[in-house]
């Protein structure tokens, strides 16, 4: 059967480049679709024009791009949409599959990740409420009007919202979908590996009625990524903490790493820990460990140690399963170089002293293993005696989690910036306290698993405030 | 005449041309002290065993390009030279001691024979060119500036140096790469608005940079002459259909160094992907795409790694390994011998090689 080619997408236009790569099943390598690849120049010669996609989206209504979003919505996770420029199409089970295969997600990890990214379109109403704090939708096509009686007046700081996007979790997706209906067009470089959701929301989004001069999808090398960066006036990127850093600082480009997201038992509930395992498990392991949101430290006053061997009970035994299998929590690398990397890291930082692999007990065999015709990353906690110790506060592609002992006075300043905090306690003066820190972005007060988003609440930034600014306004009456 | 009997008669003038080559850089009343020298060390004798080219590269080593930046430029002086100075000529580099190639006339061969294959279409004579690009201690410079005069024209140039790029990339100082390449295109943005040109010699990256900022055919560029690094297929598709739209702008693209002079590209398009294929101005210059470990010439259309000879009076350079890898490409009508095509740094699928702007 002939492979399928997934084209770059020029102002929405098919671009079929003579450079290609090949996205491959995580198993054994074989090809499951070519991609073209386009040298940056074209990204920057498109981005010249970027003003006529901004002015397609112009000509509809923020109730009218809603709409059309909530219809992308139903055709993403239900319908066939087309795959490449030959009239190939694609259903949404082939989707699911195709997907599941290249980044190794079991089928039942990559139906969550479509029904949060058929939420996130079907609820745009609301995300955009909590976004905008309830602007009505005519004052943000007017760009000015009233909210509780002040006047108010935005406008947009970019022509294009920039993405260079990950090749991890599906549902990363999500962070980009308001963009459209505030009427800012996307200019993207598709994760290496992951091209298949942009491309199919993209499709999904053009079916549905919305102009496709909005999306530009640029599988493309790092000189590309770069100019995403440089020369949209607003962009999103996803990396690793060296990735990252690059950008940190630079107020048009928000940064998307790693969560080092934790779980903090207060000194008023740790007596009743046992009852918080099941949402520590989850915290940890939910998308196979995979997303910024996965907790990857349990910080405790007490207990750390009995924690940490609890949690290995429930960890330790997952292994790898069937990809179809419906119980399957454990995702392969579509890159098995970086399960073994992530393996001998933690075994160099275990080396170290002062920590322990509290997993080991209960996992039979190694941590790095070969199964299902791929390669896996069997769960890993590890019991840290200090915050010092180098695997305190790291972040891993699989469940993984320490568990450390500080005291609850000193918990938020050992923390360091973290995505999301999950603070069990009823203690009024450190909820307070929890409530003031500035390295905190998201806060879950009680046992809710860190990986519960909230749709009406800003994720790791305020799309809304990111890509519009309020200046003041005045009218001659 | 067939094909085939060009590529045999390319094949005999070649021939003739090395055992001429052979003679006059081997014997002692014209040849340079360094080959003399290295002929007296062999236990062979170039002048006895080379009569074709076939033989010259059975019997010659790898030229070793250490010896240009290691040995006096006297050595390299032939006999027949004597007494006249010599152009210096600096190949790439980035610290330390460059390598140097010494020349009276090549260039200016070379280039006249290359300005035969430009039209005057997209290179009109009695007019003005603009090089953009590395100028200095390169021969390039005088080359450009030869080629626009041998049309009849004259020629701004605006200079780039390549190895401080070379070093900011190497460094991860990107911005200031940047800030660099922008400062050369805003000189030379400057010329285009003050001065009327019609060609433009430059590299690939600036020519981008260029087009980004200004409708090159409105500035009235018809043609222009580009080289000095990668073009893939896809590339070289961009700067065609886009950069120079599909024409209208004469787009040659050129591949050639201080040690070789200047190959000449096959026409490039759709009905070829794009690929450009480079021939050397034979038999002047010889390029082979060869297995190093075999030194036998790969099958066409494979990769395999790229081998210079050149074979003037003033310059004799045996089998340099280029470090660039290419396709073997079959000849073509107008160079009836071997082609190289879609040229890369060598071994450029496993590691990332610093090229930037140049």
């Amino acid at each position: 059967m002939k492979k399928p080619h997934i084209p770059c997408l020029r102002l929405g236009e098919d671009y079929h480049s003579l450079n290609e790569s090949e996205v491959k099943d995580y198993r054994d390598g074989s090809v499951k679709a070519t991609m073209s690849q386009v040298n940056a120049g074209i990204i920057r010669r498109d981005l010249l024009n970027i003003g006529k996609a901004r002015e397609a989206l112009q000509k509809f209504s923020t109730r009218e791009l809603v709409d059309i979003s909530a219809k992308a919505g139903e055709l993403f996770l239900k319908d066939d949409l087309p795959l490449g420029g030959d009239g190939t199409m694609q259903s949404a089970q082939s989707y699911l599959e195709t997907l599941s295969s290249t980044s190794g997600l079991p089928h039942v990890m990559v139906q969550r990740n479509m029904d949060k990214i058929h939420y996130a379109l079907t609820h745009l109403e609301l995300i955009l409420n909590g976004l905008t704090r309830g602007i009505d939708f005519g004052t943000l096509d007017e760009g000015h009007g009233e909210q509780s009686g002040s006047p108010v007046c935005f406008y947009p700081t970019t022509d294009a919202l920039g993405l260079v996007m990950p090749s991890n979790s599906p549902a990363v997706n999500s962070l980009w979908l308001p963009s459209i209906a505030l009427k800012i067009p996307i200019v993207m470089k598709p994760g290496r590996d992951e091209p298949w959701t942009p491309y199919r929301l993209i499709q999904a989004f053009i079916a549905a009625g919305c102009p496709r001069e909005a999306f530009g999808f640029y599988p493309t090398d790092h000189e590309g990524a770069g100019d995403i960066l440089r020369l949209c006036g607003r962009a999103l990127i996803f990396g690793d903490k060296s990735t990252t850093d690059q950008y940190a600082g630079d107020p048009g480009v928000q940064v998307h790493g790693p969560g080092f997201s934790k779980i903090l038992i207060g000194d008023d509930m740790i007596e009743r820990w046992p009852e918080f395992i099941d949402v520590m498990t989850s915290s940890i392991s939910d998308n196979g460990g995979r997303s910024c949101v996965n907790a990857s430290a349990v910080i405790v006053p007490k207990y750390a140690r009995e924690i940490a061997d609890a949690l290995g009970k429930s960890l330790g035994p997952l292994k790898p399963m069937p990809i179809d299998d419906p119980k399957a929590v454990l995702s392969g690398f579509a890159n098995p170089k970086m399960g073994e990397w992530i393996d001998s890291a933690l075994e160099a930082d275990l080396a170290t002293g002062g920590a322990s692999d509290a997993t080991a007990p209960y996992r039979d065999g190694d941590r790095l293993v070969r199964a299902e015709g791929g390669t896996y990353l069997r769960p890993t906690i590890v019991h840290c005696e200090s915050m010092d110790h180098p695997l305190s506060n790291r972040e891993f592609l699989c469940p993984y989690a320490s568990v450390v002992e500080v005291p609850q006075s000193q918990m938020l300043g050992a923390i360091g910036p973290t995505l999301v905090v999950t603070a069990v306690t009823e203690n009024e003066s450190f909820k307070k306290e929890l409530l003031r820190a500035s390295n905190v972005e998201r806060l879950n007060l009680g046992p809710i698993s860190t990986m519960k988003i909230s749709w009406d609440q800003p994720h790791e930034g305020n799309m809304f405030e990111f890509l519009y600014k309020r200046r003041s306004i005045g009218m001659a009456a | 005449m067939s094909m085939d009997e060009q590529i045999k008669q390319a094949a005999e003038v070649l021939d003739a041309h090395t055992a001429e080559m052979i003679k006059w850089h081997f014997s002692p009343e014209t040849g340079s002290p360094f080959w003399l020298d290295w002929a007296n060390k062999q236990d062979w004798n170039p002048l006895e065993e080379v009569a074709t080219f076939s033989d010259l590269c059975e019997k010659f080593p790898n030229f070793q390009d250490e010896w240009l930046r290691d040995l006096p430029n006297e050595v390299w002086v032939p006999q027949a030279y004597k007494g006249r100075p010599f152009n210096i000529f600096e190949t790439g580099g980035t610290t330390g001691m460059p390598k140097q190639r010494i020349g009276w006339d090549d260039f200016r061969i070379d280039y006249s024979a290359f300005s035969e294959t430009l039209s005057d279409e997209h290179f009109p004579r009695n007019h003005y060119w603009m090089m953009v690009g590395p100028t200095g201690p390169r021969r390039l410079r005088l080359a450009i500036e030869h080629l626009a005069n041998e049309r009849g024209c004259s020629c701004y140039f605006v200079d780039l140096d390549p190895r401080w790029v070379k070093r900011l990339i190497a460094s991860k100082q990107f911005d200031q790469a940047r800030a660099y390449m922008d400062h050369a295109v805003d000189q030379a943005l400057t010329i285009l608005k003050h001065r009327s040109v019609s060609a433009l010699f430059t590299t690939p990256k600036l020519l981008e940079a260029l087009a980004e900022r200004r409708d090159l055919i409105k500035a009235g560029i018809k043609g222009v002459f580009c080289g000095g690094t990668t073009m893939d297929k896809q590339y070289a598709r961009f700067l065609v259909e886009e950069v120079c739209e599909g024409g209208k702008i004469g787009f040659v693209p050129t591949y050639g160094n201080t040690l070789m002079g200047l190959a000449r590209h096959h026409p490039i398009g759709p009905e070829n992907d794009y690929s450009i294929a480079y021939y050397a101005p034979q038999p002047r210059a010889v390029l082979r795409v060869i297995d190093p470990d075999t030194n036998q010439t790969v099958p066409y259309d494979d990769w395999g790694r790229v081998e210079l000879t050149t074979l003037t009076k003033e310059f004799f350079m045996p089998r340099f390994l280029e470090r660039d890898e290419a396709l073997r490409r079959k000849p073509w009508s107008e160079a009836p011998w071997d082609g190289v095509a879609e040229v890369r740094p060598y071994g450029a699928m496993e590691k990332n090689i610093v090229e930037g702007v140049y």
